[in-house]
């Protein structure tokens, strides 16, 4: 098992050279996109693997553990990073069958499976990073291959898009390093479990609060929570469908907030504070990104709107679940079902998500626009894409017997069981806002009369639909088989995170 | 000495910040961010400094424990490296970003580039 772990980086991060390398030859150039498809579902194989073993404490060459210091790098291999991992992987995988049919329209398509392969590698380190350091690194190199990802059709609207992304995107990795110095300089560690240990004896002194409130700015800089989301709504409309996907549904949660939960509960350890802050952050996303999404009457804007909305949930449920953890007497019950429903949204959310923008990009190669109004009848002209976008707003819209049903329905019931009733309403008007935006979308896209240039829409490639299927499984299976999701994939994740600071330090360093 | 000179940091980081913020030509927001990035690896190596220390490679006929009393501290001297060289990759992908906007709009000015909107 302990050797599996690194090959997870390894793998997407060896081929994405190799895939550069073989571009330059001539026989090697079509094998490129097979070969690319072939790592990631050899990570996913990996993963799956990985998930029913209990894997040991990592230190990346054998350098550490002295039981006087911490050297060398830590990877984690717990039950938080292996249900990221399953998310990051499957997604990817879909994404790039998917990208197999819709890149065509670009040139250098090697060079677009280079960055998408360098970004899910390093997306596989960050939730492997046992090191704060490490984290920081593989943030980085996620971000900047999704800059250019979503810089690559090289238009105007998408260079502006990507300049305002990137600008935003450094500012919040700054912020990140400042985090992390402070840290160091408090404690003397980089190790995440040393870390959590030296600041349960320093307590909470303002420069730690600095140092939580520089980390979380960053963060949530990345998981575009208001008020630092002005980069979404422009970013992911603008890159190409592959990679909104892939932003939307991964890099926002593997990067923002997984690392956030990390952090705020495996590293800080839940306080009344932080848990405040997180609230706040949550509630607002949810609300504003509704707001804004409704009036929007391009799809993928509305999607990148309705994903701040989503992500709200989800940081929200991470909210009270540590402010019912900090409390004098914290009731893990209720914790636990918070933890559980924020983690089955995450997932539930990559799924949904994924699908919708996915099945966005089948529209707008087959009809060739974004924007609603001239849309129409899709779901008699493509039958399997409509079908699958159905599925995915129904999924996101909270219907039964579909994922997002159940993850809304725990999260609204484990926020009036933690006696946040304000927060419950604010949550249930959201999905009613919700359903709302998404019957406009079935409305104007799926039914009604076609139009223009919708009336001569056909069905898109084979393998599009093979991915936007795969997905719409997904989304399936996961509302039906939620029982035991929840005992081998969501619970050893909530068991992470419900064990707050003793979660990492299991018997090293002083 | 003491506090003034990580005031100073500080200071540099709200520069850079401001410059990002307010400033309205792309090649000032580039410059910007580069500041901002200096800010935070001159904290990083100013943590590690112990005034009078030594750097920390090991003399002939030193032992480590009489280096690891004087020397300052190598950790954040790698971290910043390894910082300073994500940002080098960073400048370049602005910089080629900058171009190619100049070659889109025809000019640098943020307000003028602005055809994403709501």
């Amino acid at each position: 098992m302990e050797s599996i772990v690194p090959l997870l980086v390894a793998f997407p991060l060896g081929m994405a050279f190799a895939v550069v390398a073989m571009a330059h030859v001539k026989g090697l150039k079509r094998l490129t996109a097979p070969l690319a498809v072939g790592v990631v579902l050899a990570n996913l194989i990996l993963t799956f693997i990985l998930l029913g073993a209990v894997v040991p404490r990592i230190f990346v060459g054998g350098w550490g553990p002295d039981p006087e210091k911490a050297l060398g790098i830590e990877m984690l291999g717990d039950g938080l990073s292996k249900m990221m991992l399953v998310i990051i992987n499957l997604v990817a995988l879909v994404s790039l069958i998917f990208a197999g049919a819709y890149m065509r329209r670009f040139t250098k398509v090697w060079l677009f499976q280079a960055l998408f392969l360098l970004m899910t590698g390093a997306m596989n380190g960050v939730v492997l990073a046992g090191d704060l350091f490490n984290l920081f690194v593989f943030l980085e190199v996620a971000a900047i291959a999704s800059y250019a990802l979503v810089a690559f059709g090289c238009e105007s609207e998408e260079l502006e898009a990507a300049f305002r992304y990137l600008v935003l995107g450094t500012v919040g990795s700054a912020f990140i390093l400042l985090g992390v110095t402070i840290l160091y300089s408090l404690t003397g560690q980089l190790n995440m479990a040393a870390v959590a240990q030296k600041l349960e004896l320093i307590g909470t002194s303002p420069a730690v609060l600095l140092a939580a409130a520089a980390l979380i700015a960053g963060l949530s800089l990345k998981a575009a929570m208001v008020p630092f989301h002005a980069w979404l709504p422009d970013a992911h409309p603008s890159a190409p469908a592959p990679v909104s996907a892939m932003l939307s549904g991964v890099l926002i949660k593997a990067s923002g907030i997984y690392a956030i939960a990390r952090l705020v509960f495996n590293v800080f350890g839940p306080t009344p504070q932080y848990a405040t802050i997180l609230i706040a952050l949550g509630a607002a996303s949810m609300v504003l990104g509704m707001l804004m999404a409704l009036g929007q009457w391009d799809l993928k804007r509305l999607l990148a709107y309705s994903s701040i909305s989503q992500a709200g949930y989800i940081i929200l449920a991470l909210g009270v679940a540590a402010e019912v953890m900090s409390r004098a007497q914290p009731d893990e019950a209720v914790a636990g079902l918070c933890l559980f429903g924020g983690l089955f949204h995450l997932f539930n959310h990559a799924a949904f998500k994924g699908l919708l923008f996915l099945a966005s990009g089948s529209i707008e190669q087959q009809v060739g626009t974004r924007q609603l109004k001239e849309m129409g009848g899709l779901g008699r002209s493509m039958r399997v894409t409509g079908f699958c976008c159905r599925i995915g707003a129904l999924s996101i819209a909270g219907v039964p017997p579909f994922n997002g049903f159940f993850s809304k329905l725990i999260i609204i019931i484990a926020l009036a069981m933690a006696h946040q009733y304000v927060l419950c309403a604010i949550a249930a008007g959201v999905a009613v806002g919700t359903l709302l935006m998404y019957v406009k979308v079935q409305r104007y896209a799926l039914e009604g009369p076609a139009s223009g240039r919708a009336a001569g829409a056909t069905e898109a490639p084979v393998l599009m639909c093979v991915a936007l299927v795969v997905l719409a499984a997904v989304c399936v299976a996961a509302g039906v088989a939620m029982v035991p999701l929840r005992d081998h994939l969501f619970g050893p994740a909530r068991d992470v995170l419900l064990e707050a600071t003793k979660a990492l330090s299991t018997g090293v360093i002083r | 000495m003491g506090i003034a000179i990580y005031v100073l940091a500080f200071a540099v980081l709200v520069v850079g910040l401001y410059a990002v913020v307010a400033k309205k030509n792309v090649v000032k927001i580039i410059v910007g961010l580069l500041v901002l990035d200096y800010a935070v690896n001159l904290l990083l190596v100013l943590i590690g400094y112990r005034s009078g220390g030594q750097a920390p490679i090991l003399e002939p006929g030193q032992t480590s424990a009489e280096l690891a009393a004087k020397a300052v501290d190598p950790l954040p001297q790698a971290m910043v490296l390894t910082s300073i060289v994500i940002g080098l990759g960073l400048t370049a992908l602005m910089v080629a970003m900058g171009l190619r906007l100049y070659e889109k709009y025809g000019t640098f000015d943020t307000n003028k580039i602005r055809s994403l909107r709501g």
